[in-house]
Formats: C-alpha cells, sequence, structure tokens
C-alpha cells in the first residue's frame, strides 16, 4: 500500500483580520514528490508554505504534516524539516560555515557530526572555497546555496522553498535548479512556491494554482496545459493603442484569443498557419512569435491576469 | 465572504504557558558565543570602564566629599559610590545587550524568524538571550570587581557576593530590555532609552543615600536599579538583614515579568 500523504490539508484558512490570506484550500502532497504552489504575488502562497513549516498556526481547517499537528507537535515536524524561506535570513555575524554548524545544533546534533555534515553540504553546493568567509560578500546566488545547504543539515525528507529563485540570475537559477533536481532524485520531497512558470515547468510533478488565497486548478504542469490551453500560442505586437481594434479584424482565427496591453495572444493548434491568415487579413503586426503554450497561459486562462505584472 | 465569522485569530497554543516551553536555550548562548569567539577585545575593554569610573571616584569626588554616615555609620564616599557604581554597571550592560542587539536580531537581520523554523520555541530565543546577556553581565561584573579591588575600594570579603546580585540585576534588565523592545518600531525609538536609562542611574540611591530624597524616596525604591545597588552596597560593607530579601524578590519578580512578555511578544510577532 502507499504510504500516508507527508502533507494532508482540508480547508485550510489563513486570516489576518477580516483578510483571509488563505481562503480554504485542500492539499495532499505524496512522499518523494515534487509539489509547487504556483501563483502572483499575494495568492496566498507563502502564508501556506509557514502554516506547514509550523510558523504560523492556521485559523481553521486541518493540516497533518508526517500525520503530526503543527499547532500540538510543531517541534517534531520542525526536526524534520528543511526551510529555505523567501529571504535568505543567514547569520551575518557568523562564517558561511559556521552557518550551518550552528543552525545544526539547534537540532541538538552534536557538534563534530554538524562540522561533517557542514563540509559535505558546502561540497555539495559547490561553495567549499567559501566556508570560512562571511555571509555578506557572497552573491546573492551563494547566498541562496548556502541557505539551502543550510536547509539540509538535519537531513530533512521535506525540503520547503519559498520562491527559492526569484532575484537570481539565469545562470545561477540553473545551478540552483540542478541541486534541487538531485535532492529529488535522493528521494528528498520538494514543495516549493514560485511566480516563474518555466520553475514550475522544470521542478514539479504536480502543482497547484494558487490566485486570491483559493487553488484554481491543480494537476501535472502538461496536464494543465492540455486542460486549459492550446498547443500553441501565436503573440502579435501591433502599434501602441490599437490592439483591441486589430484584434477584432482577426477574432474568427484560432480557438481563442487574449488582448494584452502590449499583445495580442492567439491559442491555436497551428501557429504558423494562424501567423499566415493573419497576414491574407492585412492584419499583419510589427512583430510576431510563435510558441508552445506554457503554465502562464493556464494562468492567463484561469484568472484573465498574467503572473508576473 | 463569511467575514462574520466570530473566531478570533488567537493561537490555539496555550499562550501563558509560553515561558516554560523551553527545551534548549544554551543553543542561542552557543551561537552567541560563536559570533563573540575571535572578539575577545570586546572582554578586554569590559575592564577599561570600571577603571576609568572608580578612578574618577576616588582621586576625585572621594578626596573632595570625605566621609558621609549612612544608617548612623561612616564611610568614606569612594567606598559609598563604587558599589553603586558596580551595580550601575550591570544594569547598563544588560540594557545594551537586550535592546540594541536583539533590535538587531528581531528585526534587521530576522536571526529568530530562521531560528524558529527549526525545533528551537519563542521561549528558547527570550530565555538563550537573556541567559548570554547575563553572562556577559558575570564577565564585566567580575572585572568590575577586580578593579575595585586592585584599587583598594572594597571593603570586606563579604563583596564576592555582589557577583551574583550583579547577576540577577542584569537578568531582570535584560529580561525586561527585551520585552520593551518586542515593542519598539524603528532605530528612532531607541531614543528614549536613555530618558530612563540617565534617571535611573542618577537617582537610584547611586551617589546620595535614599534618605536625601526625603518624601520622594518611595519613588526611587521602584527603581529596580536602587534594589541591585542596595545588594551590592550590602555586600562590600558585609552588612545582613532579612530586608535584602525583599530586594532579591523585587528583582525576581520584575525578571519573571520581562521573560513572560518576551516570550509571549515573540510569538504574536514572529509566529503569525
Amino acid at each position: 500500500m502507499a504510504a500516508a500523504p507527508l502533507i494532508t490539508a482540508r480547508g485550510l484558512v489563513k486570516r489576518f483580520g477580516d483578510f483571509a490570506a488563505v481562503a480554504g484550500i485542500d492539499v495532499e502532497v505524496e512522499s518523494g514528490e515534487s509539489f509547487g504552489f504556483l501563483g502572483p504575488n499575494g495568492a496566498g502562497k507563502s502564508s501556506t508554505m509557514r502554516m506547514i513549516g509550523c510558523v504560523s498556526p492556521p485559523t481553521s481547517g486541518e493540516l497533518r504534516i508526517f500525520g503530526l499537528d503543527p499547532v500540538t507537535d510543531g517541534r517534531e515536524i520542525r526536526a524534520r524539516l528543511g526551510v529555505v524561506p523567501q529571504q535568505d535570513q543567514l547569520d551575518a555575524e557568523l562564517t558561511v560555515e559556521e552557518n550551518l554548524v550552528v543552525y545544526g545544533r539547534y537540532f541538538d546534533i552534536p557538534r563534530a557530526e554538524c562540522r561533517r555534515r557542514a563540509a559535505e553540504l558546502l561540497d555539495f553546493v559547490q561553495l567549499t572555497d567559501r566556508a570560512g568567509s562571511k555571509v555578506d560578500p557572497l552573491s546573492g546566488g551563494m547566498k541562496r546555496r548556502v541557505t539551502i545547504a543550510r536547509s539540509l543539515i538535519n537531513e530533512p525528507s521535506l525540503l520547503l522553498l519559498d520562491e527559492p529563485t526569484t532575484g537570481l540570475d539565469p545562470q545561477a537559477r540553473h545551478v540552483l535548479w540542478d541541486r534541487l533536481y538531485r535532492l529529488k532524485q535522493r528521494g528528498v520531497t520538494l514543495v516549493l512556491t514560485t511566480h516563474y512558470m518555466d520553475e514550475a515547468e522544470q521542478l514539479c510533478d504536480r502543482l497547484v494554482v494558487m490566485d486570491g488565497g483559493r487553488i484554481v486548478a491543480e494537476g501535472s504542469p502538461r496536464s494543465l496545459i492540455q486542460q486549459h490551453s492550446t498547443r500553441e500560442v501565436l503573440e502579435l505586437r501591433y502599434a501602441p493603442g490599437t490592439n483591441e481594434e486589430r484584434a477584432h479584424a482577426i477574432a474568427d482565427i484560432g480557438d481563442r484569443q487574449e488582448v494584452l496591453p502590449d499583445r495580442v495572444l492567439v491559442y491555436t493548434h497551428d501557429g504558423e498557419a494562424a501567423l499566415h491568415e493573419v497576414h491574407e487579413r492585412d492584419a499583419a503586426p510589427i512583430s510576431s512569435l510563435v510558441r508552445r503554450s506554457s503554465l502562464e497561459d493556464v494562468f492567463l486562462r484561469l484568472t484573465g491576469r498574467t503572473l508576473v505584472d | 465572504m463569511n467575514v462574520a465569522a466570530p473566531s478570533r485569530d488567537v493561537p490555539l497554543r496555550i499562550v501563558p504557558l509560553g515561558m516554560f516551553d523551553a527545551r534548549r536555550p544554551q543553543r542561542m548562548v552557543e551561537r552567541s558565543l560563536y559570533v563573540h569567539r575571535r572578539s575577545w577585545m570586546v572582554i578586554v575593554s569590559g575592564f577599561f570602564e570600571p577603571l576609568f569610573y572608580l578612578l574618577s571616584i576616588r582621586v576625585g569626588f572621594g578626596a573632595l566629599i570625605g566621609d558621609i554616615t549612612v544608617d548612623g555609620r561612616t564611610i568614606g564616599y569612594a567606598e559609598f559610590v563604587a558599589p553603586a557604581l558596580m551595580a550601575a554597571a550591570a544594569m547598563n550592560g544588560a540594557i545594551y545587550d537586550s535592546t540594541m542587539n536583539v533590535f538587531y536580531k528581531l528585526k534587521v537581520s530576522k536571526l529568530y524568524d530562521s531560528v524558529l523554523a527549526t525545533p528551537m520555541s519563542t521561549a528558547d530565543v527570550a530565555l538563550g538571550e537573556i541567559a548570554w546577556a547575563m553572562l556577559r553581565g558575570l564577565l564585566y561584573s567580575v572585572a568590575f570587581l577586580l578593579t575595585m579591588w586592585a584599587l583598594g575600594m572594597t571593603a570586606s570579603p563579604w563583596i564576592v557576593l555582589a557577583i551574583p546580585a550583579c547577576v540577577l540585576l542584569g537578568f531582570a534588565f535584560a529580561a525586561v530590555g527585551m520585552a520593551v523592545t518586542s515593542y519598539m518600531r524603528s532605530w528612532a525609538d531607541f531614543e528614549y532609552v536613555p530618558a530612563v536609562q540617565v534617571p535611573l542611574f542618577l537617582f537610584s540611591a547611586t551617589f546620595f543615600p535614599l534618605e536625601q530624597y526625603g518624601s520622594w524616596s518611595w519613588i526611587v525604591q521602584l527603581s529596580p536599579l536602587y534594589h541591585g545597588v542596595a545588594l551590592v552596597r550590602a555586600a562590600n560593607l558585609g552588612e545582613w538583614s532579612w530586608g535584602l530579601l525583599g530586594h532579591v524578590a523585587f528583582l525576581l519578580v520584575l525578571a519573571a515579568i520581562g521573560l513572560a512578555v518576551t516570550a509571549r511578544r515573540l510569538r504574536t510577532m514572529l509566529l503569525t
């Protein structure tokens, strides 16, 4: 039989005064999977992560992590979690290595064992040569890697990552994705939030799309695209202010259209054919692009808004 | 939606028991030791402050003022003031550690957020940080005492008991200081700290006896520093009375209140 889910949430709600940051969500995360919360800023992703991390008591609903209740067994749950918060929160008064060792001590891991693991983890995130350095001079990508190494000091079976690559340059993101993928290979369950669809597509087996504190869709990246979007998308750019008018002229091309402030999106199974038709209508754009559908399109379809504004 | 729902966002944990939820506060102390293990100069500098204080009293005021009479007993002014300065130094150290330093970790470096993501609790953080402030206070008190002794300003061997007295005083101020810091919104709020600290320093029967305050002496007795000064002074003179237990009790109650408020505030601030 399959093991019990690692995380179970039913009707989970988090309110701050009158504002419902999380307005009743149901989630199940299985052991070994890589699960994502995708959504724009303010969708309730971080609030959900904080509840799972046992640093924010749920207002109502049921939440179980490792089958335990975060309200009464927070300490036990946190002992088995790795947490990579949105802001790095590294200890600026300590060196890179000390950051890992001291953090391990909070878990009551013997000091010698902390040092052994710290060396191993710094090797894993390719920062062995910076072990004795203070945290401040490190680049954003390096700090992120230290934070990930630190979160692994207690050998967690569940790793929570809140926007792991926000603010990093493309190269640093790829290094990080590679490390996270290796962790997944080792059987670590990853739960992450992101507002980048490429990140979700890279890392997540399964994800939920959140908006306004609710889950608006759930599935694998591929199945979400199949369900909510077409195979290809034709992007058309017209002179500023003429999008509406142009879109009207080509309204019957493709399955569906989205008119954004800066471009018109035409959803279709064959982008090139649609573009050809657009040209025949004398509605030639300034520039055009045919691409595969992405989670961004799913989100746009479900909420009428783009993920990153 | 159903905004009218009556459930208030009170954490389900039993809040007043928060301060007893400490299991490994020593880990916070350990962290501080890591931070300071390269900065031993700071500890050495702890000797200079008392040295300057005591020298100014001994060669300055002491010579100028001569002997004074307190409770029917005549003692040199330097002997009267030195124990008070020792208590004041313990207070200043504890306030410094528990206000600016704690605010930095609470609001700027977000240290406590990352600590609370581990099995550590808010009580571990509160108790651990206050314990560290006490530990530093202990070091400085020893430094102060050695300086006093070297300058020939100790009156009785009982003065060694001034050290636990100063540690208790430091505990009370650190606990209250951390509780107050949890209400600070920005660095600007720290302007108010000296507004409390300086009057305490000047008017806690530090530089002149309680009798001098006349009908205002009851206010002086509300000052925690006054109780610390009374204990250190008694230790220096080797004069013991049951009344000293009252001073100890006052400081213990203050420390307990500070600790409880701190643990609770950390919870409402960081575990929302």
